[in-house]
């Protein structure tokens, strides 16, 4: 167990490390060390990570929490640095170190045109990496919300790294606001959290939760207490995992560089909602209300995103409204009760989804900063590689036999199925429409940008196969999107989960679901297969056999092509909604009551007092004279008071 | 550990100031000369109150470093000053900001460069004798005496609308402490004495306490400021050099805090719970009112002013949840907003000294001319907004944790400083720092020189110690307080406050 804390710890700390000496000496030591110091030290950081889960996974005995330092202790409250060892981090921890090193190899390859300086860019990889570790080893809800925190300002300074671009410094504080609005949910809930338990560290607060589970909260009426943390927590992880209603800033968020999104925006951070409904599972089981609540957003969001997905031009929006979508199934997953298999689609996710993001950005690289698909069109022998990345990524997500995708969303949908509730229902419905949708998105794209007759012959001259450094981390990630359901399953929702998780997931004693998936109908099992193959076979209709459809489609269903073109309206409903009321607000208490009101009052009493305008003028000379004098005055009715009253 | 200690950081700067002032010469001689003699005092008075600081005991209740002589013995008046947890990190904050002001003062101040050195440091005396004052006429010079420098500064060296700011800063203060001033003469009527420590327990009538409280709320909202009292605000904060500013947001201000919590909470703990809700209330207001005011604002340094006093609400709101967590979170949110207003102010003057203009619209594109600046700017926007890390998150959970022990609402409209804050700080940087660089002033723009890093780095790694291991700074006073608090709340267990939820 020794070795692997210690194995752990380097994995935990050396981003940190990589991320300081890189940003601050960075200009000292120039482009390339800095390159080659990030890079090298996260791929240190990826094989301790794996290492650390393997011999954790023989040696047993966990969890284990290793001390780093004190950090708030004040009245009754107490946090501390800590790293927490068990399943749920140790599986986080090597899955994010491993496609964060794949990311920082291919940046090398992406970022070789820039004209600036790209050590900051590095840097700010190691930063978010290391925000990303604190957070999913953290052992209290305060040093989780550090790294939630630190994740949201490294995706704010990606998103916003071309800061010349207004589009990308506005797609950053958008991200950034809208993550602050989840995050003020989040801060009280744990707030509330303490009040009840006393307590922010796990283990304090999973050994009281049976205890206290008729405890009462006024708020709205009044509920069980759990019902309102929970509800809170869900909401601060609703905005980082952009769910339904909050998940505006996720498609804006692509103006940042490709890597990042395929870092940030699809594998690592963005999932960050879903560990934490994982990690407070203890608590989150003892509130049915939230958990259904979670099952009916994770599956609206997870239709409404793929449907968007369905008419988008831009190749990055597509897979960002892809993301959406499959983020959605995880809640479902967690409403449904079946916390493994939401961990286990985070983690299948994880690598094709960075392998579509890779693929895309190798597309995007090819063809000279053009992201709009329909002006590409017959790449697929220019850049072959990244044709059959794009494949296996596509494979994975539609959730075909026997890629990454098909044994994780199998697992979700059975869950919701085997859920017995309409809820259940109406999520395994959505789910299997949604998979549907998710093969005709998926290969919408691959039709449009690779198959057919070039759309602009300039584009399709000049493109070409990405270098080694970007093609190395498909290939890896590749072998991932293949393997990795196949491999994992028996672990994360198989026979074995139990022994797995060890603890670090826990079902309710009534809560069986994860038992039971084996014993979902064979015909239901085999829906979404069905639909993920029917998909396929109509975007091969749609835009390969007969190319004429989609446009009639489009024209004879217009108003249905704006709604979802146009994302449902839902930045237009915020903008007026939200935005332009707060900048018209700001104004009139500017200008109307902190000017005319407040600042008027001393104006007011001026000239009362003075008298005339005339003396207020006077008394302003600013000399020393007139503020001694008053000074006196004061001293004066002082000091006779006191001898009168003596 | 020796009292004299206390003394010598009080009056050194008084010290200081003499010898600047009985300087002979050349001008130029007494300018380079003043400044390196307030350089430098300021830097030993700082030395002497870490040496405080770290000889300080914790552990040990009340006051120590104590020094009490006769001065009016027949009316019960005594000089008698000494140090305790809360008061200690006040009296370092005065002392760590001061070097920075004159260091900031250095290119900054170029007219009469001796009197506003002699003034820098005489604020220094009059912070640190306020801050360890143990009577309470001791205290009340002290806190008038602090008008003097203070409007000065603004008056003299101030901006074009310097004059009406100084008065009104002057005026506004000096009204509301006349009420401090009536409230000491019925305290000293009641009890024959001004000595702080007796009277902490002196137990006034109930409707007494309320009256008395009254006066300290209206004489240290002012100087908070608490919404609605702010008029001379933004336009002191504004008008004044950016090293005065950065004084007055940075310490001033929170010499309202301190006697709010020394004078109301502590002292009228029964009274304070009566009076709680209503200033809750305008603690959560001024939040976000002056939040969302700090969005319209085209001024740069007016910005920075409107977020001060948004923050300042928070600070309100952790004092009068009365809990342990709340006043823990509230003194710690008044050190960590003293160092982190004070690295913005001068941020702004960075800029803003180059290009000759506050206006936000003249800037685009700052950070590719100023990337220090920029790397520098953006760690204190993101510790005004209270990222955790940064000492200011410290501060607002503790203050969040305090408020949801008295109502669900009152903790999260003051926690929504985190999102509007969040608004006007990134518009404010992405305005002036992002875009395309180069138009008019901005490519004539240089990084920062030698004296400014001076400046900006020490606040910056005090900003992450705190975010980090507030420990350091956190054991100092959370033993007096829960002391403090503790005690009366054993006997209004009975009757806690109560608001909406809970």
């Amino acid at each position: 167990m020794q070795t692997a804390s210690t194995l752990f710890e380097i994995a935990v700390l050396a981003p940190l490390f990589a991320c300081m000496v890189a940003g601050l000496f960075g200009r000292m030591m120039g482009d390339g060390p800095a390159k080659a110091l990030t890079t090298s030290v996260m791929v240190i950081a990826a094989l301790c990570g794996s290492g650390a889960l393997f011999t954790a996974m023989h040696a047993g005995g966990m969890p284990v929490v290793v001390q780093l330092a004190d950090w708030i202790r004040a009245g009754s409250f107490h946090a501390a640095w800590t790293l927490r060892l068990d399943t749920l981090s140790l599986s986080m921890v090597a899955m994010v170190t491993a496609v964060s090193a794949l990311v920082h190899i291919y940046s090398i390859g992406y970022m070789g045109h820039e004209t600036i300086p790209t050590y900051r860019f590095f840097s700010y990889l190691s930063l978010f990496t290391f925000a990303m570790l604190m957070l999913v080893t953290s052992n209290d809800l305060i040093q989780l919300f550090f790294g939630w925190e630190g994740v949201g300002l490294a995706s704010y300074l990606l998103i916003g790294y071309w800061y010349d671009r207004p589009s990308a410094c506005a797609a950053a504080i958008k991200a950034f606001v809208v993550n602050r609005v989840a995050d003020l949910f989040f801060m009280v809930g744990i707030a509330l959290l303490f009040v009840e338990f006393g307590s922010v560290t796990y283990d304090n607060i999973f050994a009281l939760v049976p205890a206290h589970g008729d405890d009462t909260y006024t708020l709205f009426g009044t509920h069980r207490i759990y019902e309102t943390i929970c509800l809170l927590l869900f909401v601060g992880a609703m905005g980082k995992s952009a769910q339904l209603f909050l998940h505006t800033w996720l498609p804006d968020a692509m103006e940042g560089p490709t890597p990042v999104s395929a870092l940030i925006h699809a594998a690592t951070m963005v999932t960050a909602g879903v560990f934490l409904m994982a990690r407070m599972s203890p608590l989150v089981e003892f509130a049915p209300d939230t958990k259904a609540f979670i099952l009916f957003i994770g599956a609206t969001t997870c239709f409404f995103a793929a449907t968007v997905g369905l008419v988008q031009p831009d190749i990055k929006r597509t897979i960002a409204y892809s993301t959406c979508s499959q983020l959605g199934y995880m809640f479902m997953a967690v409403g449904a009760g079946a916390y493994q298999a939401s961990m286990f689609h985070l983690t299948t996710h994880a690598f094709f989804k960075a392998l579509l993001f890779l693929g895309a950005g190798s597309v995007i690289h090819a063809v000279h900063d053009e992201q709009n698909m329909f002006r590409m069109g017959g790449l697929w022998k220019k850049i072959p590689l990244t044709y059959g990345a794009m494949w296996l990524g596509s494979l994975a997500l539609a959730g075909i036999f026997p890629f990454a995708g098909y044994w994780s969303k199998d697992a979700i949908l059975e869950a919701t199925w085997m859920a017995h509730s309409s809820l259940g229902f109406y999520g395994w419905t959505l789910g299997c429409v949604t998979a549907f949708i998710t093969a005709l998105y998926s290969w919408r794209l691959i039709f449009l940008v690779f198959h057919g007759t070039p759309r602009d012959a300039h584009l399709h001259e000049g493109a070409h196969e990405s270098p080694a450094w970007m093609t190395l981390p498909l290939v890896l990630l590749g072998v991932g999107a293949v393997l990795a359901g196949l491999l994992l399953a028996p672990y994360y929702v198989g026979e074995g989960q139990a022994a797995f998780w060890n603890g670090a997931i826990v079902n309710a004693p009534g809560n069986t679901i994860i038992a039971t998936l084996e014993q979902t109908p064979e015909l239901i099992a085999l829906v979404p297969t069905f639909a993920g193959v029917l998909g396929i076979l109509v975007a091969y209709l749609c835009y390969v056999a007969s190319p004429t459809i989609p446009a009639s489609f489009a024209t004879s269903l217009r108003p249905i092509y704006l709604f979802l073109l146009n994302k449902w309206y839902f930045d237009e409903l915020y903008d007026h909604l939200f935005v332009r009321p707060y900048r018209a607000l700001a104004n009139l208490l500017w200008k109307g009551a902190d000017e005319g009101v407040i600042e008027g009052i001393p104006h007011g009493l001026a000239r009362m007092t003075a008298g005339t305008a005339a003396q207020a003028v006077r008394t302003q000379t600013g000399s020393i004279a007139i503020y001694a004098f008053t000074m006196l005055i004061g001293l004066v009715v002082l000091v006779s008071t006191l001898l009168v009253f003596h | 550990m020796h009292p004299i200690l206390l003394s010598l950081v009080t009056y050194l700067p008084l010290g200081g100031a003499l010898a600047i002032f009985l300087m002979r010469g050349t001008s130029e001689a007494i300018e380079t000369a003043s400044r390196w003699v307030a350089l430098w005092t300021s830097l030993l008075v700082f030395a002497l109150s870490v040496v405080i600081w770290a000889e300080f005991d914790p552990q040990v209740p009340g006051f120590q470093f104590v020094q009490q002589a006769d001065w009016a013995a027949s009316f019960g008046v005594s000089y008698h000053t000494g140090v305790d947890g809360i008061s200690l990190l006040f009296v370092l904050l005065s002392t760590f900001l001061t070097p920075l002001a004159v260091i900031g003062g250095w290119k900054l101040v170029t007219t009469r460069v001796r009197d506003y050195m002699v003034a820098l440091l005489l604020l220094e005396t009059t912070l640190v004798g306020l801050f360890s004052a143990l009577d309470l006429v001791l205290f009340y010079v002290f806190y008038e005496a602090t008008l003097i420098p203070g409007s000065l500064m603004i008056g003299v060296w101030g901006g074009p609308k310097r004059v009406w700011a100084s008065m009104q800063f002057f005026l506004f203060t000096f009204g509301g402490s006349l009420f401090m001033l009536l409230a000491l003469l019925a305290m000293w009527t009641m009890t024959g004495t001004t000595d702080i420590p007796v009277l902490m327990h002196a137990n006034f009538a109930p409707a007494m306490q309320c009256w008395l409280l009254l006066g300290f709320i209206l004489a240290f909202g002012v100087k908070l400021p608490l919404f609605p009292l702010h008029a001379w605000l933004p336009d002191a904060y504004t008008e004044a050099p950016t090293p005065t500013t950065a004084l007055l947001s940075g310490v001033l201000s929170k010499a309202g805090a301190y006697g709010l919590l020394r004078f109301g909470v502590l002292m009228f703990p029964d009274a304070a719970r009566l009076f709680a809700p209503y200033v809750l209330t305008l603690g959560v207001i001024a939040v976000i009112y002056a939040a969302i005011v700090a969005l319209a604002q085209t001024d740069m340094k007016r910005l920075i002013a409107y977020s001060s006093f948004s923050h300042m609400g928070v600070i309100a709101v952790g004092l009068f949840t009365l809990t342990p967590e709340g006043i823990d979170g509230a003194i710690f949110q008044m050190l960590s907003h003293g160092v982190i207003i004070t690295a913005l102010f001068f941020c702004v003057a960075a800029v803003s000294w180059r290009a000759e203009t506050r206006s936000i619209d003249a800037f685009s594109g700052v950070a590719h001319k100023m990337p220090v600046l920029a790397t520098l700017g953006m760690l204190f926007v993101m510790a005004n907004i209270g990222l955790p890390g940064t000492g200011a998150f410290v501060g607002e959970w503790l203050v969040m944790v305090g408020a949801i022990h008295v109502s669900f609402w009152i903790a999260f409209l003051a926690g929504s400083s985190m999102i509007l804050g969040a608004v006007y700080m990134l518009v404010l940087y992405r305005r002036v720092m992002f875009g395309a660089p180069g138009r008019g002033v901005v490519a004539m723009l240089r990084d920062l020189t030698g004296p400014e890093l001076a400046v900006l780095v020490p606040c910056a790694l005090v900003t992450l110690w705190m975010g980090i291991h507030p420990t350091s700074f956190l054991r100092v006073f959370d033993p007096a307080v829960v002391n403090a608090v503790s005690a009366p709340q054993a006997q209004a267990a009975a009757a806690p406050v109560h608001l909406a939820a809970r």
